[in-house]
């Protein structure tokens, strides 16, 4: 018997029993759901961290020049803490050194923030990201303004109370009012309205929008940096190369200004998307290293249902098989017959799988901040999986089933 | 006289039951020439369903030999011995063991299957079966969708569509009323005249009075062995 044969005798007799060879196939299809839906989901935060999340925190194409890290994944240990805080810390004289030397075409924003409370009349938006930076970083962070402007060279020059307020900050303040032009008050000391930003959106549910963005020169830096401190320089550049180039350009820069000899380490940190994306990469290694044990419980139960199944048909269908070795089909046709059987029934249920974890994964990506992508390499291997966990539970029924005397099979009823 | 199409010579059968051994066959010697139409009769406990086993190459005897068709089959393999069924053999059952959820014409592709043949050229071959039995018309029937004869009608077109060397038959009209039994009977006898070898198990007198020569088994051995107007006088 040829194998399409099986594969077609197959398919009729799983029609002949719709629910009953849909409940035996429930298993690998919660499998395989769960394998869709998982890879989905680590595949598409994967892809989010990468747009959106290191870019919206730092800006495409950045880096930024720091005193120390800022994100760092697991624990670090506290002697190299303690030494990240005895560095010196980024002035505005790095800043402009570093502006100088590099030859590479770069876009350079400085940049202090802390978390204040806006106000504006008896109202008071709390924990809102105060930034005190230049024009550029506007365009670093990619920011459109809905209304207004942004601040310009000469307001940063004079140091002018000037605010761009995100749109957390107008929706809790200023609800129905055209801001612009409005007072608002930052650590007691007022400030104008002259731009608002579009919407952000939101990063796993928190907010991109609670910030207020002023001239790192205003009277209230103060509250943000000590004078001529920095938090960080950022560093934009046209493309994924040019900003490696910059990045060598400004270490060594940094180098010179530190007056560090070749074998000193650098008492100044880097940071790019990737150191962001660090801590993330951990934990989506470990959801798909631990995904498939999760998963194979469910395949190995499922194998089990399908494999008690097709003993059951076996049992049931002895006539059948007698009737068939009557007419001269011999063991490995019996085989072939029940193990594809078992195959196409568990290759079915993948395929469920595959349409129930893509729905899955789109209605997971609806209702909660997770976002998610379907990977190609997940539908291949959950077919694959699918088919093979059905050759496996098949081939002791159908060799139970091939092993018959036509004799005894014939006269079951 | 030429080749006969089985010849069997001192066919022994036992079978052990628990801790005794029945003796079903005790050496039976028997030459069937081809065309010929055999009524193998006997008791119960007479060894015919035995001797229909081993002459089916469904079961192979203790000892003896048995020649089909120029091929001694008796110490094949299993899967040897499936070929011989599917190349040489067409059976024709008393509860017909037609596939209850397979048309008329997919039980009577089924040998075809298993020889091998696909395609068009198989269902051609099992739509031309059902017509040679008068059912071309039933061909998309399912077995519950048939009445008795015509169930035993695919039956016969299933047996017949691999051309084999000998139709057995085991009680083929047992299932069926007296009517029905004399259609089947027809069926049988225009198979013989177009030249089938016939084979035929069963209990019935006047069923096994349509074949030319019957074969009466007692006690695992052959008692009587001579053409039906002997039988019949």
């Amino acid at each position: 018997m040829r194998w399409f044969e099986a594969v077609r005798l197959a398919f009729r007799t799983i029609r002949a029993q719709k629910l009953k060879s849909f409940f035996s196939l429930v298993g690998v299809l919660i499998g395989v759901t769960f394998l869709i839906a998982v890879v989905s989901i680590v595949t598409g935060m994967n892809r989010y961290m990468e747009d959106r999340f290191a870019n919206g925190l730092i800006g495409l194409n950045t880096f930024l020049l720091r005193q120390r890290p800022n994100f760092t994944s697991g624990n670090v240990p506290e002697d190299v803490w303690r030494g990240w805080m005895r560095r010196p810390r980024i002035t505005y004289g790095d800043a402009d050194f570093v502006r100088e030397r590099v030859r590479t075409p770069v876009t350079y924003a400085k940049f202090c923030s802390d978390r204040v409370g806006v106000s504006y009349g008896s109202k008071t938006a709390k924990d809102m990201d105060l930034v005190g930076t230049e024009p550029s970083y506007f365009k670093i962070k990619d920011y459109k303004l809905v209304a207004g402007r942004p601040f310009t060279v000469q307001e940063v020059r004079a140091g002018m109370p000037v605010v761009v307020i995100g749109q957390a900050v107008a929706e809790k303040l200023l609800v129905g009012v055209d801001p612009i032009g409005k007072d608002v008050r930052i650590g007691g000391l007022p400030y104008r309205i002259i731009g608002l930003v579009e919407p952000q959106g939101s990063l796993f549910g928190l907010s991109l929008d609670k910030f207020a963005i002023i001239p790192y020169t205003a009277p209230g830096r103060r509250m943000i940096c000590p004078i001529n401190v920095l938090d960080h320089l950022m560093i934009q550049a046209d493309n994924p190369a040019l900003m490696v180039t910059a990045m060598g350009e400004v270490e060594a820069a940094m180098r010179t200004r530190r007056h560090l000899k070749p074998g000193d380490e650098n008492n100044f940190h880097l940071e790019t998307s990737a150191s962001a994306l660090e801590g993330w990469k951990k934990v989506s290694k470990i959801l798909i290293t631990f995904l498939p044990m999760l998963v194979s419980i469910s395949l190995i139960v499922g194998g089990i249902v399908i494999m008690n199944i097709m003993l059951m048909a076996v049992a049931e269908r002895t006539r059948e098989i007698g009737i068939r070795k009557a007419l001269g089909a011999r063991r490995r046709d019996i085989l072939a017959q029940f193990v594809v059987e078992s195959a196409t029934l568990s290759a079915l249920g993948a395929l469920m799988g595959i349409g129930t974890g893509i729905v899955l994964a789109f209605v997971v990506r609806a209702v909660t901040p997770l976002p998610a992508a379907i990977a190609p390499w997940s539908i291949v291997l959950g077919v694959t999986v699918g088919v093979l966990v059905g050759v496996v539970a098949g081939v002791y029924p159908a060799n139970r089933a091939s092993k018959l005397d036509p004799i005894v099979a014939l006269r079951a009823e | 006289m030429s080749e006969p199409i089985i010849r069997i010579r001192d066919l022994v059968r036992h079978y052990v039951m628990g801790s005794e051994t029945v003796q079903a066959l005790r050496g039976v010697s028997l030459d069937i020439q081809r065309n010929e139409y055999v009524a193998i009769m006997g008791p119960s406990g007479s060894g015919k369903s035995t001797m229909m086993n081993v002459l089916g190459c469904l079961d192979t005897p203790t000892s003896g030999e048995y020649w089909l068709n120029g091929q001694e089959v008796s110490r094949l393999t299993d899967d040897a011995l499936a070929r011989v069924r599917n190349k040489e053999i067409g059976f024709v059952f008393q509860t017909f063991n037609l596939l209850p959820r397979a048309s008329a014409l997919h039980n009577v592709e089924l040998p075809l299957v298993y020889a091998g043949v696909g395609g068009k050229d198989r269902r051609d071959r099992a739509a031309q079966a059902l017509q040679i039995v008068g059912l071309a018309d039933r061909m998309h029937h399912r077995p519950n969708e048939l009445s008795g004869g015509q169930r035993q009608r695919v039956a016969i077109a299933r047996a017949l569509v691999n051309s084999p060397s000998i139709l057995l038959a085991d009680e083929p009209t047992g299932n069926l009323d007296s009517t029905t039994s004399e259609e089947i009977m027809g069926v049988f006898r225009e198979l013989h005249d177009k030249g089938q070898t016939v084979i035929m198990v069963t209990h019935e007198p006047d069923i096994a009075a349509h074949a030319a020569r019957v074969v009466v088994l007692r006690d695992g051995r052959v008692e009587i062995d001579r053409l039906t107007r002997d039988v019949a006088a």
